[in-house]
């Protein structure tokens, strides 16, 4: 009795420890995560106690010291660029570690190691369209760099001193919620990271939706609906902008009968695309437009709003830069920013990079697939997968001259014998990072224009300005030279010859460009770079902004005498161009006597609107949720999840509404009656005034737009507990503060070239830690639309006495 | 009694101690050692291996959640809403209670294991 007394007792303290100390699904190990020597409550950080620390580190060259400010900024001063770039690893690594991991895991297709099979299908996609493989050729190109590879190596050896540190009670919360461990940060790392930036903004194209659209409705409808261009556009180089020269050497050869055929077929898989708001305003103007008469540049990247955010703010400052503003986590060098000579920003260019081709293989064994009559051989890629909880996974991959074959039989969604390969400038070997690089420490003009030149994946409007007064703007990547003849690219291309292969790229002088135009202002907002004169053929089918350009254009152009606050206001605009164009037609459709009385209040008080999103506005709400109804029933006939199409964008909509009234996609695919145009804008303003009603049951309930649209911004690991909900702002898609319930300016930056000075606030915080007081300290003065003076100094003893700690580095 | 309050002292100093520099469980070994060398009965064994640690980890995340002004303690009772209801104070009882149980088992094993000499 005694032995069995003790023997249960034993078995139990131990099934108590093993259980408590074991991950059940998403369920953390109780006793590692809750107890508080090493669990979560190491976290919890001391809001007062901050310490100026002294280490010696492995590998550093010389001192370096950082001075964290109120805001847990670092100021970064070292001797040189490794050391200085070391420390950006160091201590990028320190707020950010989980964020930077996470991200590559996701862009390396590696998340499952963590999240167990959930996580495979995504993974596989992220293999199957070859991201590790484009990280590869980037980074071994990289590596032919010498002066990119010591600096990229002394960034991963900052990190590493970092992670090396770490002990489980000081790792980030994350990792233990979910029970694993940082691993050592490998140059792959800062190229997977920026083909995770491509994976956002490079894959703008609709071969596949377009095609669909084209075989079902026929090209008179594609013609109509998805015009390449269309009247009142705007473009980034302004129109009438002469064009210096001739286009060179256009690739195919495909006669357009063969491109008519090829364009009746249907494809049930295509990949799903970003946020239609994912874009970014930048704008710059000259002396001439401001009070100071020196430049002044802003820039808005809008992207998903995240805890921790996508960027983080450093102060960078060696020998031969000093240089301020945004990082993206796990890259060396500023992405956005200025130093004491120029300032530059980013929007996206929405054009097609990626191309499609339908492939035939010779067998089932799809080992050689037919290329100009001739039988060519796949290249074989096994991606394995090191599933957390099951067995591994192996997973081939085929690899064409056409790039990887994405869809087949084993992925997507079976369909016989239609094979798909991806063609894709993220593909490409570059380095990004020495772009970024050569910008940071950039004096004028012309140090810019060669920054760029070597930029390719995801192609960017980069917008200039210096403190001698230049500003300019250009789209910069690699992008292939088309046939405008074929719309080469348009449509899924016939992977069996090389009629519709590229064959050479536009050259980066033949890029879109725009320097100290007479108007006195450069911007973009992802709208076309060009006009319809424009040498070389491209296209953005669908994606290129309609709304936001005009509106920013219009402002920049009355605008005189412009200073910061100006700027400020100007970035927060809350103009619906939209709402203003589309209303007035969405109206006049009415027909009134079927409107539920209850109703006509709705419509009195959007009659009264004066078109502003603000967080204030009723009338917003009831707009947005029509048109959000309209639009799905409109186009409801490309909803059908087997043969994805892309609904028409908001002009060619609006100018459907006002021209046609009997078109035969008015009609609701799901009721027995044919609807005509009245009856379907009629009949979307009911069941979107039904919805509201059902949310807020009385009219004079209604909650205003800031309170609707309920913005949040949400944790990585999409945990509630750590995002910041309900952030009450104005805005939406199509307006400059382009802010909808989980998509927003991300960063937004002001740069007086006169004073010297930026501006700047992101949604989030310095800190990646849950428990941190700086891990969204910004998020309230973000929406709010205000901003912080950054101290941009020279030297550390002009940084003033905001300081929270200092911390001194030497070497080992 | 003297025992039953001197075990309390022993098991939570040690306890501290090692968990300095090992995981979290050592608990266990330094609730069963303490036990295991201090004559106590069965049910007083239990009770202070298990109100030692019950009150060295409540006392102790209490300490942390203070100097973070509750940012985290918040947040994480949130996050485990499916037990703590969005309660703190839950979430110090269970933080609390799993140390407590641990240590109050291990040192039932100790005293039973006593017993055996």
């Amino acid at each position: 009795m005694k032995y069995f007394k003790l023997l249960l007792s034993l078995l139990i303290t131990l099934a108590f420890v093993v259980a408590l100390n074991t991950k059940f699904g998403q369920i953390p190990p109780f006793g590692k995560f809750l107890n508080p020597f090493t669990g979560f409550w190491q976290n919890a950080e001391n809001v007062k106690a901050w310490k100026d620390e002294e280490a010696n580190l492995d590998g550093l060259k010389d001192e370096v010291k950082v001075y964290f400010d109120d805001r847990l900024v670092p100021h970064v001063f070292a001797k040189n660029d490794e050391d200085l770039y070391y420390m950006q690893g160091f201590i990028t690594a320190k707020f950010r570690l989980w964020q930077m991991e996470v991200q590559t895991h996701n862009a390396a297709g590696r998340v499952s190691e963590v999240a167990g099979e959930n996580a495979l299908e995504s993974d596989r996609l992220q293999r199957r369209i070859g991201m590790q493989y484009g990280a590869e050729a980037a980074q071994e190109f990289i590596a032919k760099d010498p002066e990119s590879k010591k600096l990229i190596d002394a960034y991963c050896k900052g990190v590493n001193a970092y992670i090396k540190n770490l002990t489980p009670k000081n790792y980030p919360l994350e990792y233990k919620l979910l029970d694993y461990k940082p691993e050592e940060w490998q140059p792959i790392k800062v190229a997977l990271l920026l083909k995770n930036m491509a994976n956002m903004l490079s894959v703008y194209e609709y071969d596949i939706e377009n095609t669909n659209f084209i075989t079902t409705f026929g090209e008179e409808n594609f013609r109509k609906l998805y015009p390449d261009y269309w009247a009142g556009d705007d473009p980034i180089v302004p129109v009438g902008t002469k064009w210096s020269s001739e286009a060179v050497g256009s690739s195919s050869q495909q006669s357009n009968t063969e491109i008519r055929n090829q364009k009746s077929e249907m494809y049930a898989n295509a990949l799903q695309k970003p946020d239609e708001i994912n874009g970014s305003n930048n704008w710059a103007v000259n002396g001439t437009k401001t009070k100071s008469g020196k430049p002044i540049l802003c820039n808005d990247p809008h992207l998903q709003l995240s805890l921790p955010s996508i960027w983080y703010e450093m102060h960078l400052v060696s020998p031969s830069m000093n240089v301020y503003g945004a990082t993206l986590p796990g890259s060396p060098a500023v992405i956005i920013g200025f130093n004491d000579s120029i300032s530059w920003g980013v929007t996206n260019a929405g054009r097609d990079v990626r191309d499609w081709y339908k492939l035939k293989f010779k067998d089932d064994t799809r080992n050689e697939y037919e290329y100009n009559g001739q039988w060519m051989k796949t290249e074989m890629r096994v991606e394995h997968y090191k599933v957390r909880g099951a067995k591994e996974f192996n997973d081939t991959v085929r690899y064409t001259r056409f790039g990887p074959v994405v869809f087949d039989e084993t992925f997507g969604v079976a369909e016989n014998k239609k094979f798909l390969a991806m063609r894709w400038t993220a593909h490409l070997p570059s380095n990004e990072f020495k772009t970024f690089y050569l910008l940071n420490q950039g004096k004028n003009y012309s140090d810019y224009t060669n920054a760029l030149k070597t930029y390719t994946c995801p192609a960017q409007n980069f917008v200039f300005a210096s403190r001698s007064g230049d500003v300019a703007i250009k789209e910069q990547g690699k992008f292939p030279i088309r046939n405008k003849a074929t719309e080469q690219g348009k449509f899924v291309s016939d992977g069996t010859t090389n009629k519709d292969e590229w064959t050479d790229f536009i050259p980066s002088e033949a890029n879109p460009l725009s320097v100290n135009p007479e108007r006195g202002f450069v911007s973009s907002a992802n709208q076309h770079p060009t006009d319809s004169t424009y040498p070389y053929y491209y296209s953005g089918v669908g994606v290129y902004e309609q709304f936001r350009n005009r509106r920013i254009n219009e402002i920049l152009t009355e605008g005189k005498e412009i200073d910061v606050e100006f700027m400020k206001k100007m970035q927060n605009d809350n103009y619906n161009l939209f709402a203003q164009e589309a209303l007035p037609v969405m109206l006049n459709c009415l027909d009134m006597s079927q409107i539920n009385s209850a109703f006509k209040p709705a419509i009195e008080k959007m009659k009264a609107w004066g078109y502003y999103n603000n967080p204030d506005s009723k009338a917003a709400v009831y707009f947005e949720e029509w048109w959000m109804t309209l639009r799905e029933w409109l186009w409801d006939e490309m909803l059908d999840p087997n043969n994805p199409m892309k609904r028409p964008n908001q002009v060619v909509t609006i100018q459907l509404l006002q021209t046609d009234s009997t078109s035969d996609f008015y009609d609701i695919k799901t009721t027995r009656q044919k609807e005509n145009r009245n009856q379907t804008v009629t009949y979307s303003f009911q069941l979107a005034m039904q919805n509201i009603m059902s949310k807020y049951h009385h009219p004079d309930s209604v909650t205003d737009w800031g309170n609707h649209k309920a913005t949040r911004v949400a944790h990585l690991a999409k945990q509630d507990a750590f995002s910041s909900l309900n952030v009450y702002n104005g805005g939406n898609i199509g307006i400059i503060n382009a802010t909808n319930g989980t998509h927003g300016p991300s960063w937004r930056m002001i740069v007086d070239e006169g004073s010297m000075k930026g501006y700047v606030v992101y949604p989030g915080g310095q800190s990646g830690n849950p428990g941190s007081k700086y891990y969204d300290n910004m998020v309230a003065t973000w929406a709010k639309g205000e901003y912080f003076e950054t101290n941009f100094v020279a030297k550390p003893e002009d940084l003033g006495v905001k300081r929270l700690f200092t911390s001194t580095y030497k070497p080992k | 009694m003297k025992n039953f309050l001197l075990a309390i002292l022993l098991t939570a100093i040690s306890s501290l101690l090692l968990q300095l520099f090992l995981p979290w469980w050592i608990i266990a070994v330094a609730a069963f050692a303490v036990a295991y060398f201090i004559k106590q009965n069965s049910l007083l064994a239990f009770l202070s291996g298990f109100v030692a640690v019950l009150l060295l980890w409540v006392v102790y995340a209490y300490l942390l959640s203070a100097a973070n002004e509750n940012i985290l303690v918040v947040k994480v009772a949130e996050l485990m809403k499916a037990l703590t209801k969005g309660s703190t104070t839950t979430l110090y009882l269970l933080t609390g209670l799993i140390g407590g149980l641990v240590s109050g088992f291990a040192a039932l094993t100790g005293s039973l294991a006593a017993r055996l000499k």
